[in-house]
């Protein structure tokens, strides 16, 4: 099975192509430039460097967010158009658990974050199954940084913090956890989207029409007006 | 056998997730718009975070839709045009995206359209252009007159100082508690009035073609407070009827001088605001019994839709113009630079 997948959902960009028990080449950086302009000829040149053609997908993977809502969507056109066109299944996984995967083997539990301003965290959290498999054990939010550290706390167990952004709230997650946290390496918090490759190709595909980012909010002009309806 | 060139053209750049099919630059085989102004009702107007989030919902049910209309498969295109701007940013990076990575995917050319150009093109789905012509373009983000010596040369010889026609009538509606959008309300209400209350109109300097409607919709808003303080009564009717007769006389009276001014044989309206009664009347009228071959296109096509992209994509690509997996959104992008 030959995969592509594609994450744009955050500042990192990422691209890789997977064939079987293989990743055949990944594509990452982490900068501030504009994913519109770079991720289609990204893919042009890995598909073409890998030797692999679009018709031979057998599968789009797509991070389908959390994160910025503009680059969530870039990447979910992209591989809803692929996948649609090409007649291939299209597979969504979360942004977080993309990168919550270099904690995959930390004795402990994995706290993937993107800031999501004013103080507020898209997070969730990872860890081992009792069956033995990494997983999500606790549901994909938006939350206040101080809600989300007073309910860590209580896991009493070992917890990694990754992603960019952690420099933001190093600070305020060190003065409430101590010991409890554990900071990932400035070479772990880019989210590898070989794993993303990887988780996808076990799922089982989307109804490519219907197929939604996960904003884990809406829009703001949704929330005011159903506000001003009272409810 | 020469063979046909066959275009599929995406266009969001607004609040409509469009996509069309164009058989050698004038044979409309589809036309599908998803509208979502039922979902930005609500809002009173077009907020681009909800719409963005439309389009990624529709692109692909409109794109099948599109090629199942036509009956035909992705192998059986020439190409992929797509609106590059201007337009919302969000909203473009949709259809921008989605037409990239479905040229990608069958090998397409990509053309890169302007919206404006897109307008002015819709009337070549009617009736084939002859230059040099003058094309008024009206609706909710623009008010222009472009000048036309050849296919793909554009020249604004007037544009809007302030707001656009569409603009200003969707700020009088809302002065009358119309509901959003408000062109077609006041369209409507106006026909039922008489223009009897004494509006301004914005001519500006002697020779000038550009447009200017923010004092017009000021004085609308002040007749109405004046009124009110004085506890009389306007009819809405008569009020639609004076504001839209002031709009349309300075539109079809500027669009009259500037054919005589370049000597045009074509004069065209484009744009969503072309769909308005008074405005298509009014200029029938004006040009009647004169030189200029005047054309109007019928209403779906002046709202925003993708066939009119499709037909600039295919002037566009027979003169070779191509994009690359590179191809951006552009909010502001420059109709002259074409
Ligand atoms: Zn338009």
């Amino acid at each position: 099975m030959k995969v592509l997948a594609i994450d744009t959902s955050n500042l990192v960009m990422g691209i890789a192509v997977l064939d079987e028990g293989k990743v055949l080449g990944e594509y990452i950086t982490n900068l501030k430039k504009n994913h519109s302009i770079r991720v289609m000829p990204a893919i042009e040149q890995l598909l073409k460097e890998t030797g692999v053609k679009p018709a031979e997908l057998n599968r789009i993977v797509v991070a389908r967010g959390p994160g910025s809502y503009t680059g969530v969507r870039i990447g979910v056109t992209i591989a809803k158009t692929l996948a649609w066109t090409l007649k291939i299944d299209l597979v969504g996984v979360s942004s977080l658990e993309v990168l919550a995967q270099c904690g995959k083997y930390f004795n402990g539990f994995t706290v993937p974050l993107f800031d999501a301003r004013r103080t507020q965290l898209f997070t969730g959290l990872y860890g081992q199954h009792e069956n033995g498999v990494f997983q999500n054990l606790w549901e994909d939010q938006i939350i206040l940084l101080d809600s989300w550290l007073t309910k860590l706390q209580e896991t009493n167990e070992k917890l990694l913090f990754i992603g960019n952004d952690l420099p933001i709230h190093q600070e305020t997650i060190s003065e409430v956890l101590g010991s409890q946290a554990v900071f990932g390496q400035v070479s772990d918090h880019n989210p590898r989207p070989s794993e993303l490759g990887r988780i996808g190709m076990d799922r089982d595909p989307e109804d490519i029409h219907t197929f939604t980012p996960s904003y884990l909010q809406l829009a703001e002009a949704e929330v005011n007006w159903l506000k001003s309806q009272g409810k | 056998m020469i063979k046909d060139e066959i275009i599929l053209a995406i266009e969001t750049s607004c609040d409509e997730t469009a996509v069309a099919i164009v058989k050698n630059g004038t044979e409309l085989l589809a036309n599908v718009v998803a509208s979502q102004i039922e979902s930005h009702k609500r809002f009173g107007g077009v907020v681009p975070e909800v719409a963005s989030r439309h389009h990624v919902e529709q692109i692909t049910i409109v794109i099948e839709e599109a090629l199942n209309k036509a009956e035909l498969e992705p192998a059986d295109l020439t190409a992929v045009a797509v609106t590059e701007g201007p337009g919302l940013v969000g909203a473009l990076l949709i259809g921008v995206n989605a037409a990239k990575a479905f040229a990608f995917a069958h090998g397409l050319p990509l053309v890169p359209v302007h919206h404006i150009a897109g307008h002015i093109y819709a009337n070549r789905l009617v009736k084939e252009m002859t230059f040099p012509l003058l094309s008024l373009i009206v609706s909710g983000g623009h008010t222009e007159l472009v000048l036309m010596e050849e296919h793909g040369s554009f020249k604004v010889i007037g544009e809007t100082r302030d707001d656009a026609a569409g603009e200003a009538y969707d700020k009088v509606a809302r002065t009358l508690n119309m509901p959003y959008p408000g062109g077609p309300h006041i369209d409507k209400l106006a026909q039922e009035g008489e223009a009897t209350i004494d509006l301004p109109r914005a001519w500006l300097e002697p020779e000038s073609l550009d447009f200017s409607f923010s004092g017009l919709k000021s004085a609308v808003i002040n007749t109405v407070h004046n009124a009110t303080q004085r506890g009389e009564v306007i009819k809405p009717e008569d009020l639609a009827a004076s504001f839209q007769a002031s709009v349309v006389d300075v539109l079809v009276e500027k669009t009259y001088r500037a054919a005589n001014r370049f000597d045009v044989k074509q004069v065209l309206l484009a744009g969503g605001v072309a769909a308005n009664k008074g405005l298509r009347e009014k200029l029938v009228v004006r040009f009647k019994e004169t030189d200029f071959d005047l054309v109007i296109p019928p209403l779906h096509l002046c709202t925003d839709n993708a066939a009119m992209i499709a037909a600039a994509g295919s002037v566009a690509y027979q003169k070779g113009t191509r994009a690359d997996m590179a191809l951006n959104g552009v909010p502001g992008l420059d109709l002259e630079a074409q």
